[in-house]
């Protein structure tokens, strides 16, 4: 049973609700609200305000690589794909013909950076990836064609001259447009002679390809 | 990543020109029409105009009945229309302050402020699929948005747009508003019946119980102004309140003030609003009654759930806070408007539209005050619905019933009774409304914050 007193309690209850309710929704009308309004109403851009430690997108200055592979050996995940063979035109001189990085299957764990004896390797602030195809996300810091030479590290050097940071990055995100086909993972064959055309002759593995994009 | 080249966009200037041409003429239009209209449909003022322009004699002219019907069909579908615009328009405000309470921004893509995001959000659910369950009892599942729909849009036949504007002054109107909009809940309760869902049936039972429920301490709040006025027309009741807000209802009987409240928090329940919005209850019950409806059917829904917040307001502001009542003008002031014709003279025009901006103003304040509970309070329990409704809002309305039995006697005998009440009463509102602003802003301190209106 409700006492009566309880009873006349509720009515004081329900106004005192009222009264702070309705003032603090009120009161949230007349200030400015906090939403960040990503990604085109930013006073930056909004990789320019996140933290300096963010770690977003690997990015390798290949002027600097050593090919010493220990980010490959880092990467739990195996998202690292590093190839090195021997220049035929001078066999002192090692080369990097592959150097890929997943950044679909990275989980930004930063182990691989950590290695790096020059600092090559280095997450930047960029994050903004989404892409139509993921293969695009593969980023291939060797030209198969024009691969680079490793960096010969001089005795005693402490610090290296690096590109600066996330610059390389965005210099390829923002060359590739977002649904540009996949990738294909092996130069482009001469073209046939004309004659006798070989219908089956295509020599990449098949890439799916979305068919959105031709 | 590159982006492909755009077309460019218009200057922000333009968008905000665009908006407020389209935002400002598109109700202006409607309220102009309703305006001419619904003192132009009445029978002696199409006479004259057929006889002045026509120049016959319209008892004897073979199109007479035909001009007057026609008169009164354009009149009705331009009610509808305003019905789903002021909607529409209703929604993207909500949207907008509910966005503010919350610190968001809310609307602000399509047009300046957002402003065109209800055309949008309309032509989508437009092209949606019609969508019927396959166990639903088709014809009822077809048939109850309708019920909701003219239920909804009767109830314009009575509402009063200003000193003569108003489609039928019935003698009984406040009563016929109270019987169409018990439709809604038919239409309603046939939703959540039909689906053959869990969810609708919940819904539809909820409602039921709802709004079946308070419309007796509605019923019995809105029985306080109608003993006030003497008359159950909706015309009389704002014709027996003054202009000046120490003369309004809600003020002049210490009795209406409770009254008042009840009849908000009622109105609330019987539109299901939040805190009362068990039967759609999004977290518990999908959509409620609403869970199996797509497309134009769902449309309906969702018109008649916003622009009930207008005939709210509506009923509210003619009940209890004075209708179209412009201060310092009386009805003799629009009789000499109206001159000795037939066809009334300019000036009763503008008398006309200032007493529908009134009227739609404190429409709009009631309206926002609804928005403003919405984003304030949380829904309620099933239980404390019912206890809120049977152990208060009906004993409390019963006594600001038998009060103003014995206040009408009193004010009979001593009218000075009903001057000192309303000017008490509005002096207390006053510093109510003073400590309110004054505690908002002890609130905006309080988060270390200031007032900043520059984002809105």
């Amino acid at each position: 049973m409700m006492t009566f007193t309880e009873y006349a309690g509720s009515f004081q209850k329900t106004a005192v609700s009222f009264w702070h309710g309705l003032s603090i929704t009120m009161s949230h009308l007349f200030r400015r609200p906090m939403t960040v309004q990503y990604p085109d109403r930013t006073p930056l851009p909004v990789r320019d305000m996140l933290p300096p430690r963010y770690r977003g997108f690997l990015e390798v200055d290949t002027a600097i690589c050593t090919g010493c592979q220990a980010c490959e050996r880092a990467c739990p995940i195996a998202c690292i794909q590093i190839t090195l063979e021997k220049d035929p035109a001078n066999p002192k001189q090692r080369l990097v013909t592959q150097f890929d990085i997943d950044e679909a299957k990275c989980m930004f764990c930063g182990l691989c950076v950590e290695p790096c004896p020059t600092g090559s390797i280095q997450h930047t602030r960029e994050f903004e990836g989404s892409v139509a195809n993921i293969r695009n996300l593969v980023f291939r810091w060797s030209d198969p064609v024009k691969p680079f030479p490793v960096y010969r590290v001089e005795k005693g050097a402490e610090y290296f001259a690096r590109a600066p940071l996330g610059s390389l990055v965005r210099a390829r995100l923002e060359a590739a447009r977002w649904n540009a086909a996949a990738v294909e993972y092996l130069p482009p064959e001469p073209p046939a002679p004309a004659v006798a055309p070989v219908p089956a002759a295509a020599p990449a593995p098949p890439t799916p390809t979305n068919p959105e994009t031709k | 990543m590159a982006t492909t080249p755009k077309r460019p966009p218009l200057s922000p200037r333009a968008v905000v020109l665009i908006t407020l041409i389209v935002g400002v003429a598109l109700p202006g239009a409607l309220f102009a029409l309703i305006l001419v209209l619904s003192a132009a449909t009445k029978p002696l003022v199409v006479e004259a105009l057929i006889r002045k322009f026509a120049e016959v004699d319209p008892a004897t002219w073979p199109y007479t009945t035909l001009v007057s019907w026609g008169s009164v069909v354009v009149l009705a579908l331009i009610l509808l229309t305003f019905g789903a615009v002021i909607s529409g328009m209703t929604v993207w405000w909500e949207m907008r302050v509910s966005a503010r309470m919350q610190s968001r921004i809310g609307y602000n893509r399509a047009g300046a402020a957002g402003f065109f995001q209800w055309i949008a959000d309309a032509v989508k659910l437009l092209f949606k699929e019609d969508l019927i369950p396959a166990e639903a009892d088709r014809m009822l599942f077809r048939v109850a948005p309708y019920f909701v729909m003219t239920g909804f849009a009767l109830t314009f036949v009575a509402l009063p747009f200003g000193e003569s504007l108003i489609a039928a002054d019935l003698n009984v109107g406040i009563f016929y508003l109270v019987s169409v909009t018990a439709l809604v809940v038919v239409g309603i309760l046939l939703a959540g019946w039909s689906s053959n869902s869990k969810w609708a049936l919940f819904g539809g039972m909820r409602s039921a119980a709802q709004v079946v429920s308070y419309e007796i301490p509605a019923g019995l709040a809105t029985m306080v102004p109608i003993l006030m006025a003497g008359t159950l027309s909706m015309q009389g009741i704002v014709r027996a309140q003054g202009a000046w807000p120490w003369q309004w209802f809600v003020f002049t009987n210490p009795a209406a003030t409770v009254a008042f409240a009840v009849f908000f928090i009622a109105q609330l329940a019987e539109g299901n609003r939040t805190p009362f919005d068990l039967p759609e209850a999004e977290s518990e019950l999908v959509a409620g009654y609403l869970s199996e409806y797509s497309g134009f059917r769902f449309a309906i829904y969702f018109l008649v759930e916003f622009g009930n917040l207008w005939v709210m307001g509506a009923i509210a502001a003619t009940l209890f806070l004075g209708g179209w009542q412009i201060p310092g003008v009386g009805p003799e002031v629009y009789a000499a408007a109206k001159g000795a014709g037939a066809l009334p003279a300019p000036g009763w025009w503008g008398l006309q539209a200032l007493s529908m901006v009134v009227m739609v103003v404190k429409t709009l304040v009631v309206l926002n005050l609804i928005v403003w509970v919405r984003w304030t309070l949380p829904r309620i329990r099933i239980d404390q619905m019912m206890t809120l409704c049977w152990k208060y809002l009906v004993p409390v309305a019963f006594v600001t019933f038998v009060f103003t039995l014995l206040w009408q006697v009193l004010v009979a005998r001593q009218p000075a009774l009903s001057t000192i009440s309303g000017w008490v009463m509005f002096a207390g509102f006053v510093v109510v409304t003073l400590l309110f602003a004054r505690q908002t802003r002890a609130n905006i301190a309080a988060a270390g914050d200031h007032v900043d209106m520059t984002n809105w």
